[in-house]
């Protein structure tokens, strides 16, 4: 039941971009084809999960055991850096097919700002690390959705005569403006 | 660098928020409430100086390889300082930005200023740099508080003005609405601005061949 709960906050109520508006860069950035919107939103999840589980781990027992939870900041972003540095070298040594389509995406998610954001999320959120696991894994997916929605919206609107000032991304947020009252239907 | 060039390019030719499209998450989520779009600048404008200064100052020190990694570490830095300072003075602002006082981190405007000026330029003017492009954010930021809080709750400042309110625009979507309304009419004045300019280029031109001209002529009749 709290499984499901959390599944519906992550993907539908609480989306990230869409209602929370974190990681609006990759989401304005990365969408104007649903490949690489795809391939974006699979590299965000990923992250995302790894991201969940070594914060929440080592906030769990490291910091909060040491008492320095006020370097929450610099570890988490330390954290995050060098995972995305170890994950870019393991699939490029593991499996060149998948580097090939993940691997321009993965420097941008170092800086995104919905990574550190799912790791600030599970400090309140979530009650240990299974359930933070999870929730990293369902905020991805309500960031894919969300990402490829839009990715297949802006292929149409190319084809759109759009007033000249509106071009790009004003049009865009004014789009994401529609799917955000569509996603709030649902709180 | 001029000081003027400086200063009009963070705050009007090279708006972050506007022009760049930098920083947009905190600007979406953060442009609630003036409170909190100004609370958020203030954060953003300390955290852009002092970063910007200590990236100019080391920019011969930190061997390229390892410079992204490097801002990222000094940036932290300086948040963990805000949020420490705002958790003890400004509790109420503190627990409003949330998780977007965090996110300075991440937020793009100053890893791009870090990358794209400081790690360049003297320090002198990567201070400036910080300064202007901060207060360029937060007018952006503020500016779209303004409308946001005014239309989605009737208040300013927290303060009640009338009954009336739309409650879309406190929402997210409201926030993607202000926002790409806001980018076409600073893409539209821009446009029109270029356009004067180069109509008064044009204009000088011809008032310039126009004298020429006149000298010729003047001077063959003279000759006649």
């Amino acid at each position: 039941m709290e499984v499901i709960a959390l599944f519906v906050a992550a993907v539908f109520t609480n989306n990230f971009i869409l209602v929370q508006t974190v990681g609006i860069c990759p989401f304005l950035g990365v969408s104007k084809k649903t490949e690489s919107a795809l391939g974006m939103g699979v590299a965000v999840t990923f992250v995302m999960v790894l991201a969940s589980l070594f914060t929440y781990a080592i906030n769990q027992w490291v910091l909060v055991t040491l008492e320095i939870e006020f370097m929450q900041t610099i570890v988490f972003i330390f954290v995050i850096a060098s995972l995305v540095q170890m994950l870019e070298m393991i699939l490029k040594k593991v499996s060149p097919s998948l580097y090939a389509s993940l691997g321009v995406y993965l420097p941008l998610i170092t800086t995104n700002c919905a990574i550190l954001g799912i790791a600030q999320a599970n400090l309140t959120a979530v009650s240990n690390l299974f359930m933070a696991v999870l929730n990293g894994a369902f905020a991805g997916l309500g960031f894919t959705l969300a990402i490829f929605l839009m990715s297949g919206i802006r292929e149409k609107l190319d084809k759109v005569d759009v007033p000249r000032p509106f071009k790009g991304f004003p049009i865009t947020l004014i789009t994401a403006c529609f799917m955000a009252m569509a996603f709030g239907v649902f709180a | 660098m001029k000081v003027k060039d400086i200063a009009l390019d963070g705050v009007v030719r090279q708006n972050p928020v506007f022009k760049l499209v930098l920083g947009t998450c905190p600007a979406l989520a953060v442009s609630t409430s003036l409170a909190n779009a100004i609370g958020m600048g203030a954060a953003v404008i300390f955290v852009l100086m002092c970063s910007n200064i200590l990236i100019s100052l080391l920019r011969n020190v930190i061997p390229s390889k390892v410079r992204i990694p490097a801002f990222i570490m000094i940036i932290a830095t300086f948040v963990t300082v805000v949020i420490l300072v705002f958790e003890k003075f400004l509790p109420d602002l503190y627990d409003s930005l949330g998780m977007f006082l965090p996110l300075i981190v991440v937020n793009c405007l100053i890893l791009a200023r870090a990358e794209a000026f400081a790690s360049v330029n003297k320090v002198g003017a990567a201070a400036l740099d910080g300064l202007f492009m901060g207060i360029g954010f937060t007018l952006a930021l503020s500016v779209m508080a303004f409308i946001r809080e005014l239309l989605g709750t009737g208040c300013l400042f927290g303060v009640q003005l009338w009954d009336f309110s739309i409650g879309i625009f406190a929402s997210s979507a409201g926030g993607f609405l202000v926002y790409g309304l806001l980018i076409a009419a600073f893409v539209a004045g821009s446009n029109a601005v270029s356009k004067k300019q180069k109509q008064k280029q044009a204009a000088a031109e011809k008032a310039a061949k126009l004298q020429v001209a006149q000298a010729v002529a003047a001077s063959e009749a003279e000759v006649k």
